[in-house]
């Protein structure tokens, strides 16, 4: 349905609430009937010192440190950044840089733990059973200490949005098991085997919060996970108002803005969070996470990480541990050669394109998927004219204008992009896939917001620069003033005694004579 | 007659009405110093390196302002600073004469420094921290590159290190296409002849 049709019909009420654009992808969800494995244990886990937005980390433990699972190994350095932990028990062999999962094919320092096979837990940890009684601000931090950060694949630090603002009430919280890229089921098969854990992580957070209502959001081409969603919520007593669901399947009805538009009406403005509009969005796994850190005391070692795509034999889900090598989990599932093969960290529509699968698995991969080249075809590598179609426009989720932004970011006006909301882009990928000349839309978008980027950051550097550089020279002056001051002090009180005898016998008739002068005045 | 006094007497009245308030304007939005001199400062990347030819970035600001210097000798502001300061002072662009170099950052070998305060004092941002016979140290995240502090060191312990690229600060390249190649040459092309 074009964008305009659909929000004529949302004006006059003929349709529930639906975020613009979004495209129907074919979802391959090869692996939806496969139940979660559990992965083995690497014989050496690597660990980069950064798997969140934010803050880089810096390790806890030195080369040989023996380590337990679940031990901080490396402790933030800021309020925007999570802590670190050993995946399993072992000892501590390097630390160095290691290949990560990123575009750039740059590495990050990691821990490299050797694993001793016995799996020994840290207990430091207690368990908090009774959290209904617990103040939330205790339960914020047990968050943060494990490590939690948003496993849906954005890995924002989870901590951060579970804070009760007076400001800011909380109503709702939505709980996104939508996961509407194609390949990925790790969150539909995690819903379908962990229900109770998951709502019981849900209350957890209602209760953190102090929100009132919830909504379990879930499309419809997962109904076994709805329903069994609904059991579990059946099953419970103390969750009367919190309500299952199943949205029709549009691409990107998981992004947060989206997803909250859909349920609530409600529009999160430009540059601001959903908890200014009273909604809290948090993904299934990571709630799932948080009920393991506040229930069992477990920091977050593991991850459900769907490994699939069309060049891989036997696809599947696992239960890893973070840091486990990527080639090895291919190899698991039948694929060791990678020739005319490409490797995806994420899902298809948002994920990275990377070059080998020697990097470990972190907190955000979601999905790791070997696609053959004929699957990947010629997108994107032979970029025609746009024809103004204006696909792309009816396809943005932001009601951005894809083809006219490209056009700047291509010539460099970066400033004109940035006046036409080029930062509101979410990087869907909606207009690059439905576009007919194959132009590499997002890309384009990437490449402006890096140079903005890059281009406010020399600004601001060279602000600080000239503010120093003035506080010098005005030091300088000031020093050199007070210099000459003392100069003249020092020549006053060396100088000949008749001199200053003069100047003090001067100094006193200087002032009779004008007082004479104001006497005189005030006489006249 | 008279409609032309009336004329005359009316528009008379309204250029001192104007005149009265354009004086009381400039007293009230009076600037203090030369607005293009700042706004040329804020164009250039305030190395303070004095590869221009004056002691600093604000000294070759005044410069362009006056007309004295050309607009195409800061060097590590590369071409986009050059078609900025041309582009505001309203003149052609010049070609650079220097290809600008890599960022560099200043880096003291402790052991060897021995503490004699003369880096310190070259250095025109206050990147460089240390006392009389102590050991001195350049603060990475303020360091411009400048290379000022190499030459007073009377024991030649300062090296410049290449700046270490950051994970946090790459940023996607250009979209591996003709037609991307093609588009941004012709923008730097547009802009060259402007």
């Amino acid at each position: 349905m074009p964008a305009i049709v659909r929000k004529l019909a949302q004006r006059l009420g003929m349709l529930q609430h639906s975020f613009v654009g979004g495209v129907h992808p074919n979802m391959h969800k090869l692996s939806a009937d496969c139940g979660i494995e559990d992965c083995d244990l690497s014989p050496v886990h690597v660990l980069p010192m950064k798997q969140h937005i934010g803050e880089i980390c810096s390790p806890l433990v030195a080369v040989g440190d023996q380590v337990l699972r679940g031990q901080k190994i490396a402790k933030s350095e800021g309020y925007l950044s999570v802590p670190v932990h050993a995946p399993t028990s072992g000892r501590v062999v390097k630390i160095e840089e290691h290949a990560i999962a990123h575009p750039s094919g740059m590495g990050l320092p990691s821990i490299f733990i050797e694993s001793d096979g016995d799996d020994t837990i840290d207990e430091s940890l207690s368990p908090i059973s009774d959290w209904a009684n617990s103040d939330p601000t205790q339960l914020r931090e047990r968050a943060r200490m494990c490590g939690l950060a948003g496993l849906g694949g954005a890995v924002f630090p989870t901590f951060i949005k579970l804070v009760q603002d007076k400001r800011f009430p909380i109503e709702t919280v939505v709980l996104n098991g939508i996961e509407c890229e194609p390949f990925l089921t790790n969150d539909h098969r995690l819903m379908l085997e962990h229900a109770e854990e998951i709502l019981e992580g849900m209350a957890i957070l209602m209760h953190m919060v102090g929100a009132a209502s919830g909504i379990i959001a879930i499309e419809n081409n997962k109904q076994d996970a709805a329903e069994a969603m609904q059991l579990a919520l059946d099953a419970r007593s103390d969750m009367d108002d919190v309500a299952v669901m199943v949205l029709p399947t549009r691409y990107p009805q998981g992004s947060e803005k989206q997803l909250i538009y859909t349920l609530t009406g409600r529009e999160v403005p430009a540059g601001k969070l959903p908890m200014h509009i009273g909604v809290l969005c948090q993904n299934v796994g990571t709630t799932k996470a948080l009920f393991d850190a506040v229930v069992h005391g477990r920091a977050l070692t593991e991850r459900i990480v769907t490994v699939s795509g069309d060049a891989l034999p036997n696809p599947a889900n696992l239960r890893v541990r973070l840091g486990t090598s990527v080639r090895t989990l291919f190899a698991r599932q039948g694929l060791e050669d990678f020739s005319g093969t490409h490797i995806v960290h994420g899902g298809p529509m948002m994920g990275e394109r990377l070059k080998h699968p020697d990097f470990p698995v972190v907190k955000s991969s979601t999905g790791l998927l070997a696609m053959s080249s004929q699957f990947m075809g010629s997108a994107h590598t032979v970029e025609q004219p746009c024809i103004r179609c204006g696909h792309c426009s009816e396809a943005c989720p932001i009601s951005l204008v894809p083809n006219l932004l490209a056009d700047q970011c291509r010539s460099d006006q970066f400033d004109k992009a940035a006046s036409y909301d080029l930062f509101d882009c979410i990087e869907c990928g909606a207009c690059s896939y439905v576009c007919p000349s194959n132009i590499p839309l997002v890309h384009y978008f990437r490449y402006g917001k890096g140079q903005l980027a890059l281009q406010r950051r020399e600004q601001a550097f060279a602000d600080a620069s000239r503010q120093r550089s003035e506080a010098r020279d005005a030091r300088i002056e000031r020093e050199k003033a007070e210099k000459a001051a003392r100069r003249t002090r020092v020549r006053q009180t060396h100088a000949p005694k008749t001199d200053q005898a003069k100047a003090d016998t001067d100094k006193p008739a200087a002032v009779d004579s004008g007082a004479a002068a104001v006497s005189k005045e005030s006489k006249d | 007659m008279i409609s032309l006094l009336y004329a005359l007497a009316s528009l008379g009245a309204f250029a001192l009405v104007a005149g009265i308030v354009l004086a009381i304007a400039q007293k009230v939005f009076h600037i203090e110093g030369d607005p293009m001199v700042d706004r040329l400062d804020t164009l250039l990347p305030q190395t303070q390196c004095g590869q221009c030819g004056y002691p600093g970035c604000k000294p070759y600001a005044i410069a362009v302002a006056s007309g004295e210097a050309d607009v195409n000798h800061c060097v590590p502001g590369g071409e986009r600073t050059m078609l900025q300061i041309a582009d505001l002072m309203g003149v052609e662009p010049k070609d650079l004469e220097e290809e600008a170099a890599a960022p560099m950052l200043a880096f003291v070998r402790e052991d060897e420094c021995i503490g004699c305060t003369l880096c310190i004092k070259a250095c025109p941002v206050d990147a460089i921290i240390g006392a009389p016979k102590q050991y001195h140290t350049v603060i990475a995240d303020h360091c411009t590159g400048c290379t000022l502090c190499i030459e007073p060191c009377p024991v030649d312990c300062i090296d410049m290190l290449m700046k270490p690229e950051l994970i946090e600060h790459w940023s996607w390249p250009l979209p591996d296409t003709k037609r991307a190649q093609l588009g941004h040459e012709r923008r730097e092309q547009h802009a060259g002849h402007s």
